[in-house]
Parts: C-alpha cells; structure tokens; sequence
C-alpha cells in the first residue's frame, strides 16, 4: 500500500502513469489546489477587534479559517475565494472585506 | 476427491459460492436466477456461511452496494438476468471503470420487449462493451467450474475486473443434471483469501473512489482499463491449468469441438453447443467433416487463437443468441468475422440468428446449418450471410 | 451531549480546502459541521451521490476528504454506502477489521429526494448503521439550476421559468424528512445553519452515534440558484427557520420534537425577498401568490407542531 503520488498524475501524464481505477490513496490532497486564486478580494482579519468568538470559522466553506486550541488564526488566502460569509458572522466587526458590508 | 450429485445449474453455483463464502451478496430476485440468492439465504440462514447477505430493493442497488462492498475491501458478487442486468447497466461500466474484481452470476435471459422469461443472449451481449470479463458455459458443470474459477481470475493482480459469469437460462439453470462437486476445503484453498491493495476500509491509509475525470485524463483512464483486459487470456488459462489439476476438469478459452480436420464449422455460446455437438457426432458417423468452436471467454475476445483454430475450415456459421439490429448479424458473428478477416482468412461465412425467447434448437436444426454450409462450399456462393434459424416464416 | 463550541471549532478539518464548490456555497458548510460530529480517533467512509459536491470534491487526483470516500453514481448513495457497511460487519465477523468506521452519504436534493430516492428508501428500511445527509439547495444545481421536488413552490427555475404563463413552480415542496420518518428508522433530523451550529452538530452526532440508520435534512443555500446576496448566508438561513418555512425538528425512534418554535413567526415574505427567484412575486399582481405561500407554511408548521404534539 502506497500513497498516490500527485507529481506523477499532472495533465500531462502517460496513460502508464495512472492509478489503478482511478482511485486515490491518500487523503485532503486537494490542498495543492489553489483556489485562492478565484478571487482578488478577500477578507481581511482585524486581530485587535477579534474576541475569538470563533462564529466566523463554521459558516466558511473552504475550510479557511484554521483554529488551534479555541483560537482562530490568519486566513488561508491559498483557498479562500473571498465569499464574505465571515465578514457577516463576525460581531465585532473584526473582518473586514471590500464590496461588504 | 468430488462429489458426485444430481443438481440444477442454480443450484450448482449457489453450491460454489457457498463453499466460496464471500463477503458480501447483495440479491434482489429475478427469474431464472431467482433461485441463486434463494439457495445463498438458506445458507446463511443455516449459518453455513459468514457472508453478509443484502436483500436489496431492485438490481440497480444490487450491483451497487456490491461496487459498494468491493471498494470497501470485501470478496463481493450478486446475481441477476435479463431486464435486471439492464437496470444495473449503468454500474457496470463503474465497476470495472474503478477495477472492482467483483462477479456477477448472470442467468442469461432474453431482454424486453415484449417481455419474456426464457433464454437467449440478449442481456449479456448488449454489455459486452462494459469491461466485464464474460465467461460461458454449456451446462451445469462448467456453471459450477467457471464459478469457482471466476474470483482467481478476476482478484489477479495484473486483471482486476469485474467478471460474469454466465449460463443459459432455463436450460442450464433449471434443469437436472449429473455433476461432479469439489470438497468445500478444496474450493476454499483453490480460491484463496482477498488481499486487495488499497480499499476504503483499509485503518492504515483512506482512499478516496470514484473521482470526476476531466478531458486532460479521461482516455487515459480508459487506455489503462483497456491494458488490464490484455491480461486475461494469460490469467484465464493459467488459473484453469490449476482447475484441471486440482479438479480433473480441462478447460481452455474455448472448447474445439472435432475441429482438428473440419472443413465446416459452427462457432456457438452456450447450451445449444451440446445440440451441435449430437448433431456433429451424427454426420461424423456419415463421414462428413463438421467441427464445432465453443466460446467460453467472450470479452475479452481471444481472436487470435479463434482465427488460427479455424484455420483450415472453409466455410463456417456464427451463432448468435441475440439481434445486434445492424442489419448483417450479431454480435458473436461480428468478432468472429473481424478475426477472420485480421487472420486474412478465406473461408465463407455467415451469420445467423437462433434462439431468441428461447426457441428451441434440436439436432436437426444444427444438421441444417451444417447442410447449408455444405451447399455454400459447393456452389461457391454464401449467399445471404445474415440469416435466421427456426423462424416461422 | 452538551455542546462545547471552542472545542468543537478546534477539531481536525476533515474536508480539506481545495475543492471547486462556488464561493460561498452552503453544501461545503453543511459537510464540514457534519463531520465535526464525528469524534476524534474514529475513522468514517463518506459516500456522495453525483452532484455539485462530487464533482468539486474529487476532481480527479484531487480529493478534499480526509477520510475514505466513495463515489458511484448518482441514485445509488444510499446503496452503495450499505454495501460499504455490509462488508464492514463482513470483515469484522470474520475478523479482518479491528478498527471502527462510521459511514456518512451525502446527497444533494437531486441525488436524494429524486433520482436517489429509491435507493434512499431501500436503505433506510434495511436500517444500515449510516448516515444519509441531504444538502438540500431545491434544485438541481449541478446542472444548471433545474427545478427539484424539493423546490418551493413558485421558485423561478430554468425548468420552472416565470414567464407571461408561468408563475414559476406549480407544485409545492416535498416534505422528504417526513418520509423518511415514515420508514420508522431510529433518527430523522431536519436543520440549517443557524446560531453557533449548535442545532446541527447535536443533530450529526446523534445521527452518527445513533445504531441504525439516520436520515439528516440540512437546507444548505446555493447563491447561485436562489439569487441571493452571497455573504448574507447566515440571515437567510435564519429566515427560513424564523418564518417557520424549515422548521427546526428531529424524531427519535418515532418521537417528534420541535427543537425551536420562534416568539414571533416572522411572515414568508421576509424568506422570499432576498431571493432572486422570488423576485416575480413581489410585483403588484402577484401578491396573491405570497398569500398562497403563506398558506402552505402555515398548514405544514401546524401538521408539524401536531405531530410533535402527540
């Protein structure tokens, strides 16, 4: 048992190449799929504000918003699409997003 | 070593996969394979096996939840015919688009409409193009031995498909015959345990199955399918070579018939190959040199042993259990003419069309076929290649 | 089972980023507080129907699951995962397994309450130990937009368009939790994103922890196909929940229990404003229609507080 090995599977691989079935082993491997890259505008995270509520980290659907220990952390501007769920959710106004109010 | 015993083809191959005891049977009934699952709940009910029996709500969850069961690391298979090998059709291609070596024992019936119960080829050759192994037989024996053959095959590390298993219904599956049974602890270690590589009840890495594949990898998804089918042949005839030693019983990819002088030939799936078998031993008695092909495995098509065992007969006549609707024959007459053709073979040939709905065909309908070859070598002409046999007209 | 919200947010994300749902969806919302009701240290196979989440979830080689997933075809998630189960109780009567597995199939409304309905029902009624959840957004989205059972009635689809004959959908909803409370299956929840999450993540951990099989209908938004302003997700949601259009409820081993009755029933109108594909309802002429919705919100709240009343 193996790990699939995602630098032999870009676009451009042979035939030879592919997983048996097409299947994956392994897990979360999407994470080297930039989503980030959908948007331009993306919220910003105003950490003096924050009370670390945390209402902001279950209504993200990309899974953005990283907690350690009941504390939020900096937005992962790799994947989020700049949606501004959070910027809604947040109380205190501690994120901020152009376009939102 | 066998048992000898007196069983329904049904029967036969419940009794396999008994002494298989698979992982996981998800069944929903439909005639004439009914009585497999039948059989299979009595010996769970017994406890004479472990497997985890699923009475499923229609043959689309059957095949399903056996895809299902399959990824998820069990020795899985259901069984089914006709309109409900119809219903999974859609499966099939997934099971062995994901290399699902999971089996499917297919009592072959003919497809609606109108609706019938009875045998001919129709369900299983309309999915010949799935990526399913196909595998025949012409009676209750080679049911039971193909059976217990099918997961060797089908779990090889270098074929890892999906595998049918086929007999006639009715014919085979209903009727009583003479059988020779192996011991249950023979079957078990012929057959082995499933080891798969990754699957998703594996603790020491998840998978993910079944992803959506964008243009950049779809063919080559398909062109790594199609090189596990190159595999078969090899793997079918080394698993039978242990068959035949551990049970006495020879089989090949397909059974030639007193071929080795024939100048006229009959190539035929199934039970009618016992009727054309009588038929031969009568106009052999008569001098006359008629042979038969009987296929076993269909897909994948091993055309080049096909064409090379022919290769001296000059006129032949392909048997097709089902209508391909192309307006020049079926699908068994189609292969068979294309090996012929890659083999740059010059014998006549044509194709008929026998069978359907399960019309019977006797001795004298197979005499017929080899008497209308006779007449083609010595007018030089074939004549009408699509034909029909045993249709009122 | 009290609700620990730090402690649950601080829990290991088991869908990981990455994946190409629209921003702001709310199917990704609905799977990632579903999985947190899995605990820590067990392992769980997820199913998924065809639809928006497979496609963006597994977009060949990428996989957003962190755990093992499979998916078939589009009406077979709730076959399929029972036959994932079975070969689980299999393996483990036979002893090849030692660890446990939780199963968790998620459909979208198309998957669930029609292609995959009969595989649904099937599944229930054999009472397979997993988890259906529907992410139900009232169309088909992954297509297009197309209308659903599960649409509202009047929603403006591109299979129910308004036009100069056509109010939209002419038929109401179905109530699909009902149904599968009819199965007589041990759980049956119905929620949405609301407050903390509180509601849902009982929910999923009971459906989860519960023996059986358990049915969860979360209505997860789709900016896209409801034509609402994308970050305001959450009052939506509260909308529906507030004007009693997606009640909050569970029925426990054929109990049912309201889980929130809202002081001061806001009116449908309030849900419906928001939405783009209500928009035709509000012209002058249409008022009727509003009526009409109201009408069936009301006979559905009352049938649902009878029900929870006996």
């Amino acid at each position: 048992m193996a790990v699939s090995d995602l630098r032999k599977l870009g676009v451009k691989a042979p035939w030879q190449d592919l997983t048996e079935g097409m299947t994956i082993a392994g897990a979360g491997t999407s994470k080297g799929f930039k989503t980030g890259e959908w948007s331009s505008v993306k919220p910003e995270f105003v950490e003096e504000k924050c009370k670390q509520c945390l209402l902001c980290t279950p209504v993200c659907p990309d899974s953005c918003i990283p907690v350690t220990d009941g504390k939020r952390g900096a937005f992962d501007y790799e994947h989020c699409k700049g949606c501004g769920i959070c910027v809604k959710a947040c109380p205190f106004g501690a994120i901020t997003m152009e376009g939102v109010k | 070593m066998g048992k000898r015993e007196r069983l329904s083809g049904n029967e036969a191959v419940a009794i396999a996969l008994r002494q298989i005891n698979p992982d996981v049977f998800p069944a929903f009934p439909i005639t004439p394979s009914t009585e497999i699952p039948q059989y299979f709940a009595s010996f769970v009910a017994n406890g004479q096996v472990d497997t985890e029996f699923i009475t499923v709500e229609s043959e689309h969850s059957s095949m399903s939840a056996a895809i299902g069961a399959s990824a998820a690391g069990a020795r899985a298979l259901t069984a089914t015919s006709s309109c409900g090998m119809a219903y999974m059709w859609e499966e099939l291609y997934i099971a062995a688009s994901n290399r699902l070596p999971l089996a499917l024992a297919l009592v072959n019936r003919a497809l609606s409409g109108p609706i019938n119960i009875n045998c001919d080829h129709s369900d299983s050759m309309g999915a010949r193009d799935a990526g399913w192994i196909q595998i025949y037989a012409e009676n209750n024996q080679e049911a039971y031995d193909n059976m217990v053959q099918a997961f060797r095959i089908s779990e090889h590390r270098d074929v890892r498909l999906p595998i049918m298993i086929c007999q006639d219904g009715f014919i085979t599956s209903h009727a009583v015959e003479n059988i020779e049974l192996l011991e249950d602890a023979d079957v078990k270690n012929f057959v082995g345990e499933y080891e798969p590589e990754n699957y998703l009840l594996n603790p020491e890495c998840p998978m993910a199955v079944g992803p959506y594949s964008i243009t950049d990898y779809y063919m080559e998804a398909k062109r790594n399918q199609a090189e596990a089918m190159k595999h078969v042949e090899k793997v079918v005839l080394d698993v039978a070579k242990e068959f035949a030693a551990l049970s006495g019983r020879s089989y090949g990819l397909f059974e030639a018939y007193r071929l080795e002088d024939a100048e006229r030939a009959v190539v035929i799936i199934g039970s009618a190959a016992g009727t054309t078998k009588d038929a031969i031993d009568r106009l052999r008695e008569k001098g006359e040199k008629v042979g038969l092909l009987k296929i076993r495995l269909f897909r994948p098509f091993p055309a080049e042993a096909i064409a090379e065992a022919l290769k001296n007969v000059k006129a032949v006549a392909i048997m097709d259990r089902a209508e391909g609707y192309t307006n020049h024959g079926g699908p068994l007459g189609a292969d068979v003419m294309a090996a012929l053709f890659r083999a740059r073979s010059s014998a006549y040939a044509v194709n008929y069309v026998y069978g359907l709905g399960g019309r019977d065909v006797r001795v004298e309908d197979m005499e017929g076929v080899f008497e209308t070859l006779k007449q083609i070598l010595e007018s030089g002409d074939a004549g009408e290649t699509y034909r029909y046999l045993g249709v009122r007209e | 089972m009290s609700y620990n919200f730090k402690e649950t947010m601080s829990k290991p994300e088991r869908l990981a980023p990455g994946h190409r749902m629209c921003a702001g969806c709310g199917g990704t919302i609905a799977v990632r507080n579903v999985l947190r009701g899995l605990h820590e240290g067990d392992k769980a196979v997820i199913g998924n129907a065809t639809g928006c989440l497979e496609v963006s979830t597994f977009t060949y080689p990428y996989t957003a699951w962190e755990d093992s997933y499979i998916h078939n075809a589009f009406e077979n998630a709730g076959a399929t995962m029972g036959g994932v189960e079975g070969a689980y109780k299999a393996l483990k009567r036979k002893g090849k397994l030692d660890e446990t597995y939780k199963f968790i199939t998620f459909g979208g409304d198309g998957g669930t309450y029609d292609i995959g309905f009969q595989s649904l029902s099937g599944a229930m009624e054999r009472n397979h130990d997993m988890v259906y959840v529907c992410y139900d957004n009232g169309a088909y989205m992954n297509t297009g937009i197309q209308r659903s059972s599960a649409t509202p009635m009047y929603a403006d689809t591109t299979t129910t368009p308004v036009g100069s004959k056509s109010n939209g959908k002419p038929q109401n909803r179905k109530d699909l939790a009902s149904i599968i409370a009819a199965h007589d299956v041990p759980y049956v929840g119905q929620t949405t994103f609301w407050k903390n999450f509180k509601d849902l993540h009982q929910k999923a951990e009971r459906a989860i922890y519960t023996p059986g099989a358990a049915f969860l209908n979360i209505m997860a938004p789709c900016p896209r196909g409801w034509r609402y302003n994308t970050p305001d997700i959450m009052e939506i949601c509260r909308l529906g929940v507030e004007t009693c259009y997606w009640p909050l409820f569970e029925v426990v081993e054929g109990k049912w229990i309201l889980n929130y009755e809202p002081k001061n029933k806001l009116p449908i109108e309030d849900f419906l404003k928001p939405q783009g594909r209500f928009r035709h309802l509000f012209k002058k002429e249409n008022e009727y229609l509003i009526e009409e919705f109201q009408k069936e919100v009301d006979r559905r709240w009352e049938e649902l507080l009878f029900c929870c009343s006996r």
